[in-house]
């Protein structure tokens, strides 16, 4: 290794390596558990590069890519009724919820780029978790389908997003506990799980991705979002923490450029 | 065909903390060392910088730093009966994977082991009698090493991380404001305790007024700046609440890339190559010796890289399997009891309580991995278990870790999961309650061990790993003893209600509890209890080290960190001082 500008400090690496020995310093840099990265070998310096750092990628656009006209309604009637709104605060409607679904579905998320999806396929205890074999973009795309089948049969041709509140806190329940089974081979306690979690993930998560529109879950509950140092307020026992809620994107207040 | 590579003095395979430690005592000594790891490079201002570390989702929910099981994963079963079926996402355990791996997204609770939890087998049947170690089907051993034995070590993984805390027991003598029933440190911690926040301070003064000892929980999120032995430094904390699960932009909590890294990559002996996992160990016909490892790239080449000492450091459960895939010692058979490897496969049997308020803004956001005050009265063998039935305990621990809200929304009792009364006890509630932590201990016992799936093969066509695994009852009884004490402090706080969360049912993979899996590569006095010496040396193949966890013969109820690495430089120690003169067993049988 040869001795280098401390102020200036690179990524040495060689791909592949001591052996195959071709060194190469453009090579697309990967992070994250996500596979596919290059090779490499690390020597003689902390490796550092410029321009590579690893910021969230921000959900752009007000278009839906995921889901068809029908499994929105459903979305938006479902996470209505998930978390509805009120004074205390927002509903999951006007926190973007459906949208925030919308874009996890259609990116690596709803690829199940994180879950194991290979065969063979049991269904297994409840203790074992998921054992599906669909990917959480298809799970939904079964599971809407399949709800709506059911509540066709149950509710005189009507669609989930076509019931009363009440009836549909009823289907909700019912899929919460099993007592509703799906067609398709669709799980409905596995779908209704993965539903409620996505939708509070969309309605606490930092709007970068869609979700959480104005930090207003946020404010409601009282947390101050991605607010980087607490010092002056460890041992300042009991008080309330004056700060408004701030995403990555800083938050409105701030003076424009 | 795998290309045959330059040989090195010693590989590690897989370089979280263990791999750093082992890669620094050993380049200090003047060896060739190689780090193969098969997840990406991480650096702190490239991974997780201050300006977008704080990310619930994407860290927490999507995985970002962990280990991505969509082509390598393990089967989960309860028990014999059972047929094991992949852990198709992550859940109960968070797996680490890339340069520093857990190392990186840990929360940074640093915890020595009773003296009394080496010899587990026999303290307890000294004190409670033969059978107190047997009932319950429990096969818990001694380790092999003491306290004494491991202090020095526990003690320069402190010096390393800058551990805030406040010795309860310096050199025998017992002081205030610590932990009175830790063993004796030959020093102070490096830096002070971590402030206490509103939650830890109010359980603080429950549990005294019940005449417990609380103190602050020690850890390497730091309390002030420090500059480790290796020249590393760190930053004070700044209480933002994201730790677990996510890296620190701060530098302020103690990881391979805080404290370890910045020195050893700059060694001209060391080399570390990433995207690079290891398919098994090679042995020499007769199998008496490792000539290496053979490995493939993400790139899909192979490659055999001889070395004179392979080190495992793939966490336990890697580890494990790669001894079973490169027939290094006899597999662990539950029925006959017969067999090392995959034995005594351990957890960590967690509870907890909420506690809601009304009159008092708790600010749970304002936290730290390790922002607790702890009350260690009930763990290990500090109280009598006469008559009570189990062995073993746990910390209680009024903790602030932070207030992630999808994670980190307490409800009390009877509340459902979603609807309007669910938001409106979620606003209600969310800066008025925090969480009492029950940290108890799990004792191996006959049913509980990890071997080869006969089903399930991984993208390179090799076995998975088959975990089979339920809290025994002796956990149990220990578990509801600990949250029944729990309950006591929660109430001695006078907050409007409490929820007592028990450990009930069979393990489940779904809810997330610990990443603390032990056991499977046991360490012991001889080879016809273990798999490894106490220099965590393999007694099979005398030039194999498995580090890590895996080498607990059952697991205490304290984090297991130090005591990792405490092994790790405990056995570099006597490597470079005895194994490179004579290569060989270091004990003999």
């Amino acid at each position: 290794m040869t001795k280098q500008n401390p102020g200036f400090a690179r990524r040495s690496f060689v791909l592949g390596g001591a052996m195959i020995g071709a060194a190469t310093a453009a090579a697309a840099t990967i992070r994250d558990g996500e596979l596919g990265a290059q090779p490499r070998s690390y020597r003689g310096s902390m490796p550092v590069q410029e321009g590579a750092a690893d910021a969230p990628p921000e959900v752009r656009g007000s278009n839906f890519k995921f889901f068809t006209a029908e499994e929105r309604e459903f979305i938006e009637a479902a996470v209505d009724r998930l978390i509805p709104p009120d004074a205390v605060g927002p509903g999951a409607v006007e926190a973007d919820v459906p949208f925030f679904l919308d874009r996890q579905l259609a990116g690596p998320f709803g690829r199940g780029d994180h879950y194991y999806l290979g065969g063979p396929w049991k269904e297994g205890a409840p203790e074992q978790g998921y054992q599906l074999r669909f990917s959480p973009a298809q799970l939904y795309r079964a599971a809407i389908k399949a709800i709506n089948s059911h509540t066709s049969v149950q509710f005189n041709k009507a669609s989930f997003a076509q019931l009363g509140g009440s009836d549909k806190d009823r289907v909700l329940k019912g899929l919460e506990t099993g007592d509703i089974t799906l067609d398709g081979g669709v799980n409905a306690r596995a779908f209704f799980a993965m539903l409620l979690q996505n939708t509070k993930e969309g309605y606490f998560s930092d709007p970068i991705y869609g979700g959480n529109k104005d930090m207003a879950a946020w404010k409601m509950i009282g947390f101050p979002g991605a607010h980087y140092d607490y010092s002056e307020w460890v041992e300042r026992h009991g008080e309330r923490v004056p700060y408004p809620p701030v995403a990555f994107k800083g938050r409105p207040g701030w003076r424009e450029a | 065909m795998a290309t045959t590579l330059k040989p090195v003095d010693a590989v590690m395979v897989g370089f979280g903390w263990t791999g750093a430690i082992m890669s620094q005592q050993l380049c200090d000594a003047g060896l060739n060392v190689l780090g193969l790891e098969r997840g990406p490079w991480r650096d702190t201002p490239t991974e997780f910088a201050t300006g977008f570390a704080q990310d619930e989702l994407r860290y927490m929910w999507r995985h970002h730093l962990f280990q991505n099981v969509s082509d390598d994963t393990l089967t989960i079963r309860n028990n014999l009966n059972q047929e094991a079926l992949p852990m198709r996402h992550l859940g109960s355990f968070l797996l680490g994977t890339g340069v520093g791996s857990g190392g990186v997204h840990w929360n940074g609770q640093i915890w020595r082991f009773l003296p009394s939890d080496f010899q587990t087998k026999s303290h307890n049947q000294e004190r409670y009698g033969k059978n107190a170690v047997t009932d319950y089907d429990l096969t818990v051993q001694d380790w092999g090493v003491t306290y004494d034995e491991l202090e020095l070590h526990y003690d320069a993984f402190d010096k390393l991380c800058g551990t805030s805390g406040k010795a309860g027991n310096l050199r025998g003598i017992i002081h205030s404001g610590g932990n009175p029933f830790e063993g004796p440190r030959s020093d102070e911690y490096p830096t002070p305790p971590m402030k206490q926040t509103y939650g830890p301070t109010l359980f603080g003064q429950a549990a005294a007024s019940l005449g417990r000892h609380p103190f602050p929980h020690p850890g390497g999120n730091l309390s002030q700046s420090y500059v480790n032995p290796l020249g590393c430094q760190l930053g004070k904390c700044t209480y933002c609440g994201f730790c677990e699960k996510f890296g620190c932009g701060n530098y302020s909590k103690a990881s391979p890339q805080t404290t370890v890294l910045p020195y050893l990559m700059r060694k001209s002996n060391f080399e570390l190559r990433t995207e690079c996992e290891v398919l098994r160990i090679e042995l020499t016909p007769d199998k008496k010796r490792a000539t290496g490892v053979t490995y493939v790239n993400s790139a899909g080449e192979e490659f055999f890289q001889p070395a004179e000492m392979v080190f495992l450091g793939a966490y336990i459960l890697h580890n494990v399997r790669l001894l079973l895939l490169s027939g290094i010692g006899q597999p662990y058979d539950p029925r006959t009891g017969e067999g090392l490897v995959g034995k005594n496969y351990a957890y960590q049997t967690m509870s907890s309580v909420n506690v809601f308020f009304d009159d008092k803004i708790i600010n749970p956001f304002i936290g730290a991995g390790a922002l607790a005050t702890v009350v260690d009265d009930f763990n290990g063998d500090n109280f009598d278990h006469s008559g009570l039935g189990f062995i073993g305990g746990a910390y209680i621990a009024g903790m602030v870790t932070g207030g992630r809200p999808i994670e980190m929304m307490y409800t009390p009792k009877g509340t459902p999961a979603w609807g309007l009364e669910w938001k409106h006890s979620a606003a209600k509630n969310y800066l008025r309650s925090f969480n009492l932590s029950i940290h108890g201990s799990s004792m191996s016992s006959r049913g509980n061990y990890l071997d080869l799936d006969p089903t399930y093969r991984d993208v390179f066509g090799r076995p998975m790993l088959r975990m089979t695994f339920d809290f025994n009852e002796n956990d149990f009884k220990m578990s509801n003893y600990l949250t029944d004490r729990t309950a006591e402090i929660a109430r001695a706080m006078n907050p409007r209600e409490i929820k007592e969360n028990r450990r009930k049912g069979s393990w489940s993979v779904v809810p997330y509890q610990t990443t603390h899996n032990t056991g499977g590569a046991i360490m012991g006095d001889n080879p016809q209890n273990s798999v490894i010496n106490k220099y965590l040396q393999s007694w099979d193949v005398p030039n194999v080290f498995s580090m890590g966890a895996g080498a607990f013969p059952q697991n205490p109820g304290y984090n297991p960190t130090a005591t990792v690495a405490a092994l790790t430089y405990h056995a570099a120690q006597h490597i470079i001082a005895r194994y490179l003169k004579a290569p060989g067993p270091m004990v003999h049988a």
